[in-house]
């Protein structure tokens, strides 16, 4: 027995995650690929704030009340605090079929459309539930080879697909859903406030100033608040509106995505039937609902023993032939977290990139985010 | 029951992977977490109906218990927003508690039930909320298992 302990690197599951998202620090911090708009927002944020505290808050703790800047100080904090949770949490990302469940899932979906003649085009892989007495359609995800649940979407930014997803945010640098949604109201309520605080009281000091030193003389003396008062005067239309706009969007229980999509407007249209009908009850369940796990265990350990959690010890061999029927149709947009019943020759394509099946909207390059609309909302073309 | 496994280890060991089984949800409530408890086919010869409408049925309520929007959850939801969620740093949350329960009834039903008759529950929370059922064929001993499945098990 060798007495000279070898230390292994162990590999996290978020390592192997398919799917475009960055992660920092060992798999705790889950983001978009694209964070230059984020880095954008962190930037408008910290320095317009620091120029308040640099230059609006010693006199206005002075001449009104030190209650100004302590507030400031708390709703900052809250501020950044919901962006970087709204930033780095998973936002309720569904993971990809293994592939065993890809095929059994394309063996329900061949025995319910039956025989189909060739040269015709199959059916499109949609299933009807009924919800409240409203009938549903849930589609078929090529990608992630699963039947979606209502209300998710699959976001080609980050090429996954997002449990009640609401719309990728390249603000925040993140897709914006089930896990996040919450976070994320509160962010843009929060930096409404913040926002609209810092423009009052910049006038306030402006004013205040101008009455001992005379407007010029004010301005000169505190070249930041010309400054803060611009940033905050455009965040404001946009913020405050996109405020307003989520918390109509909460009152109905409707997601930004099933809004532009128009899925629950008009007369022929089915009607919302996750709505609850009181506003005070959507409110509740949107704000106040549990807070759901992620599912994705992105710090769990890869087995890199195929023996230690697979029932086949003595038999490696017959375990790879029981893999799909079909692997050469599941192999291409393939699941792509191994384990221990991964075909061999499925593992080269992990990491190399999945065949694209989503729009070519994605492919544009990342430094170039659309940096004029709040959001952006990106779905892909099944 | 035909399949002679006694225990988790012994499955581990002395058995391979036939086939996997998937229950999908059951939307009819909206998107809480529910699973339907329609009967699969390939567990008919393996399992009794009961024992198996028994677990799901004890998932879904687990899991409408952990999404249950009641005072609890509200004053949960309410304190945590008042502490910028940093809270969570050191509180677990409901849902994470009743995960931990599922996760310990998951293991109990193996031991107790499904390992016995060669199939393997997976706890949901691992498939991304969807429940896999493995099903697992004796290798090959000199037993040999009267569900006639061959020792190779390359059978699907």
């Amino acid at each position: 027995m060798s007495a000279v302990m070898i230390a292994r690197k162990v590999t996290r599951k978020w390592e192997k995650l398919p799917g475009k998202n960055t992660f920092c620090c060992d798999g705790r911090v889950m983001m978009a690929r694209q964070k230059g708009v984020f880095y954008l927002t962190l930037f408008l944020i910290i320095g317009t704030c620091s120029l308040f505290f640099g230059f609006e808050c010693p006199y206005l703790a002075v001449h009104l009340s030190p209650a100004i800047p302590v507030f400031a100080v708390l709703l900052f904090l809250f501020v950044m605090a919901m962006l970087l949770k709204t930033s780095f949490s998973d936002p309720g990302v569904l993971p990809r079929a293994l592939p065993e469940e890809a095929s059994f899932i394309e063996m329900e979906i061949e025995a319910a459309n039956g025989n189909v003649l060739a040269g015709q085009r199959p059916p499109p892989r949609i299933r009807n539930v009924q919800i409240n007495n409203q009938i549903v359609k849930l589609k078929y995800c090529y990608t992630c080879k699963i039947f979606r649940p209502p209300r998710a979407s699959h976001c080609s930014i980050c090429d996954n697909c997002v449990d009640r997803f609401d719309h990728h945010c390249p603000w925040v640098g993140n897709c914006v859903g089930k896990r996040n949604y919450r976070y994320f109201y509160l962010f843009t309520l929060s930096l409404s406030l913040l926002t609209i605080y810092i423009f009052s009281f910049d006038i306030v000091h402006v004013v205040l100033r101008s009455v001992d030193s005379g407007f010029v003389n004010t301005l000169k003396e505190t070249p930041g608040t010309v400054l803060e008062v611009l940033v905050c005067f455009f965040t404001l239309w946009s913020v405050v509106g996109l405020t307003g706009f989520h918390t109509y969007l909460i009152s109905l229980n409707q997601t930004t995505n099933e809004d532009i999509k128009g899925s629950w407007s008009g007369k022929n249209r089915v009607q919302n039937p996750y709505s609850h009908k009181n506003i005070i009850k959507n409110c509740c369940e949107v704000l106040c609902g549990p807070t759901y796990p992620s599912v994705l265990d992105r710090r769990g350990v890869m087995s890199e023993d195929p023996s230690s959690p697979a029932p086949s010890v003595a038999s490696a061999a017959p375990t790879t032939k029981n893999c799909p029927p079909a692997p050469q149709t599941t192999k291409s947009t393939a699941p792509l977290i191994p384990n221990e019943h991964t075909p061999d020759e499925a593992k080269p394509s992990i990491g190399a990139g999945t065949q694209k099946t989503n729009s070519p909207k994605e492919e544009k390059p990342p430094s170039s985010p659309n940096a004029v609309a709040p959001v952006v909302i990106k779905e892909s073309a099944h | 029951m035909a399949t002679e496994f006694h225990s988790l280890q012994e499955l581990r060991h002395s058995a391979s992977l036939a086939t996997k089984v998937f229950v999908q949800r059951d939307y009819s409530d909206g998107t809480i977490c529910k699973f339907q408890t329609k009967f699969p086919a390939e567990l008919d010869s393996r399992i009794e109906r009961s024992l198996f409408d028994e677990t799901i049925k004890t998932f879904n309520c687990f899991y409408a218990e952990a999404e249950k929007i009641s005072g609890q959850s509200y004053l949960e939801g309410c304190l945590a927003c008042a502490t910028a969620y940093i809270i969570f740093l050191c509180m677990e949350t409901r849902y994470e508690k009743i995960l931990k329960k599922v996760s310990m009834y998951v293991q109990e039903q193996n031991e107790k039930i499904y390992a016995p008759r060669g199939l393997l529950l997976t706890d949901p929370i691992e498939r991304g909320m969807r429940i896999e059922i493995s099903i697992f064929e004796d290798i090959g001993s000199s037993s040999s298992s009267s569900t006639g499945s061959s020792p190779s098990s390359t059978a699907q």
